[in-house]
């Protein structure tokens, strides 16, 4: 066995000049697996105009960060960002390899991992090494947590959602080495970004919301969603939901709570005609004070919070927020 | 008339996947640490019906022919015939206890080689993830196996001909339109079309249809490189969680628990 590892490498992302912040979570916990290596972590990053974002990469953990600030960077482009990151960034021969699950993290990552010829964990809510310093990659499935690792190949690569781990504390004092990332020869690419276009967020952001209310598919159908919808509007929550919920075409991916949607911290939770399925449940699991409201007494969701409302959702949610209005009013 | 020269042709990745309304059932096989679905009924993954669907649209719209491609079980045969039922001309399973145990990656290799024998294909659809293993890279992948384009979660086809199609795909908080030379592989989200439902007759059209199995050899693929074998991935071990809540049920008539839980969610100070 090589006792020699290579480097931790995060892939870092910015929008519009704004460093994602997955990317700073991200390397905020590769520093721990480096050092627990022994080895080096790296970031590279690409886009255009972004030199004032590498000092906050390296106080942020990173020792070593490939900046690669060109028009041609401006905007994530596969084959672009592919061959760049593979020609620039396999010197050392990474270790681990780390991408936030963001749109372009879904994609580039397994694009890097095929390319690469290694394996990749998807959405992972714990990174940590065993006592062989493999990478032991954590998903919730099955009710419990499996772990996945990559013994024999390497870069071990594994995507991981914003939220899940902390930001890092900032040490400006740090030092790191910029390796500048040249502008690429001419990709020829049967791939062409025609446009762009960032929507204005509707309502309430779930990532920063003091109250998240979320709907299953005990919900039952587009009215019961409205409920939810409704609920959530009176209270100044953030709106959520399960995949069922996605899947059966009440809401959009965007609100997915969970293992691959979105992870939350709010004050209060309260869940609406769901089961507790673990894939929805790590996206909660910082909140405050959860509540569950559901139908079925023995719905496992009543091991998972901290108040049970045994009830029809489609009965109990008018009255409540008949219920909270007087509240209101007599305040 | 539609010219069969000129006429696209679409490959779309199925996957037979344990029913979802049964999956908390699904068990971990402790000697192979893979899914052991032994006894969970097989369904089409849902997003598999938006990539079938987009297929079945182009082919009446400009005349396509469609292949149906899925790696999986003998059960999986069902799922192969659904789509042939549903208009689909051509349906493989790809068949082999030496592709049991497969990873995202052992699997877009096993179909990117079947895509490789069977097409050549201008367009390949996937699902954008599948409801079991959601991990969303068989589609990218697949592409990276075959060199070609990718284009994830598509959402509109704006424009297509033979040669180059332009869509509208999701990224965060937005969308981008791309324009691609084809052949590409897509993966699709729902909000792409509404899968029709199954009409009687249709399903009795399809009873002619055969279903071509394809085992390793028919695939002329090394056992290497497919199955838990082929996969650089595996599972090392199933931990449980500790819920560290204890509930507390709110009783009474429904206004009463309504009044009730404003009650302690107030006290508690996460309500105002």
């Amino acid at each position: 066995m090589n006792r020699e590892h290579g480097p931790v490498l995060v892939i870092a992302e910015q929008v519009d000049g704004h460093i994602q912040p997955v990317s700073l979570q991200l390397i905020g916990h590769a520093r721990k697996l480096a050092d627990g290596l022994g080895s080096q972590l790296e970031v590279v990053l690409l886009g255009e105009n972004i030199s004032a974002l590498y000092p906050l990469l390296i106080a942020a953990g990173a020792d070593r960060v490939y900046i690669g600030d060109h028009p041609a960077f401006r905007t994530y482009h596969p084959q672009v960002y592919i061959t760049t990151i593979v020609e620039n960034t396999q010197r050392y021969k990474p270790e681990i390899i780390l991408v936030g699950s963001t749109f372009m993290g879904r994609e580039l990552a397994p694009l890097l991992a095929a390319r690469l010829g290694t394996g990749l964990t998807a959405h992972c809510i714990e990174l940590e090494l065993d006592e062989k310093k493999n990478l032991v990659q954590k998903i919730p499935a099955y009710g419990g947590l499996m772990s996945i690792i990559c013994p024999e190949r390497r870069p071990q690569m594994a995507t991981v959602a914003q939220g899940v781990f902390p930001f890092p504390r900032m040490d400006t004092t740090r030092d790191g080495e910029i390796v500048n990332i040249e502008a690429p020869e001419i990709i020829s690419s049967p791939l062409e970004i025609l446009k762009i276009v960032r929507e204005e967020p509707r309502g309430v952001s779930l990532e920063s919301a003091k109250t998240v209310v979320a709907g299953g598919a005990g919900v039952g159908d587009n009215e019961g969603w409205k409920l939810v919808a409704e609920l959530a509007e009176l209270l100044n929550a953030g709106l959520g939901s399960t995949r069922p919920a996605v899947d059966a075409g009440w809401t959009g991916i965007e609100t997915m709570i969970g293992q691959s949607g979105k992870m939350v911290k709010p004050e209060l939770y309260i869940g609406i005609g769901l089961s507790g399925e673990q894939q929805h449940m790590v996206g909660v699991i910082g909140a405050k004070v959860m509540v569950a409201i559901n139908n079925d007494p023995k719905s496992p969701v009543f091991k998972r919070v901290d108040l049970g409302i045994v009830a029809d959702c489609k009965e109990f949610i008018p009255v409540f927020i008949n219920e909270y209005k007087k509240y209101k009013e007599m305040e | 008339m539609v010219n069969e020269s000129t006429m696209l042709k679409l490959a779309v990745c199925v996957k037979a996947v344990p029913d979802p309304n049964k999956a908390d059932q699904v068990k971990i096989d402790p000697v192979t640490k893979t899914l052991n679905r032994v006894k969970i009924p097989l369904v089409i993954n849902s997003l598999d019906k938006h990539s079938l669907e987009a297929a079945l649209q182009l082919k009446a719209r400009l005349g396509a022919a469609i292949t149906v491609i899925s790696m999986g079980p003998s059960e999986a045969t069902s799922v192969v015939g659904e789509c042939l039922a549903y208009g689909a001309d051509l349906g493989y399973l790809l068949c082999d206890d030496a592709f049991a145990g497969a990873d995202a990656y052992a699997t877009a290799y096993t179909l990117a080689c079947a895509i490789k024998k069977l097409g050549p294909f201008d367009v390949v659809f996937c699902g954008r993830e599948s409801s079991d293993g959601a991990t969303e890279w068989v589609g990218p992948e697949l592409a990276t196996f075959l060199d070609w384009p990718v284009i994830t979660m598509v959402k509109e086809i704006i424009e297509c001909s033979t040669s180059e199609w332009i869509v509208r795909a999701s990224i965060d908080g937005g969308y981008r339109v791309v324009k691609v030379a084809l052949p590409v592989v897509l993966t699709v989200t729902r909000e792409l079309n509404s899968p029709r439902a199954l009409s009687f007759s249709s399903i009795l059209k399809a009873r002619n249809k055969t279903i071509t199995v394809l085992n390793i050899k028919d695939l002329d693929i090394s056992e290497e490189n497919v199955g838990l074998k082929g996969s650089p991935t595996i599972v090392s071990e199933l931990t449980c969680l500790n819920n560290t809540r204890v509930c507390e049920f709110i009783e009474g008539t429904t206004e009463e628990k309504a009044e009730a839980l404003i009650h302690v969610l107030v006290s508690k100070g996460v309500l105002k």
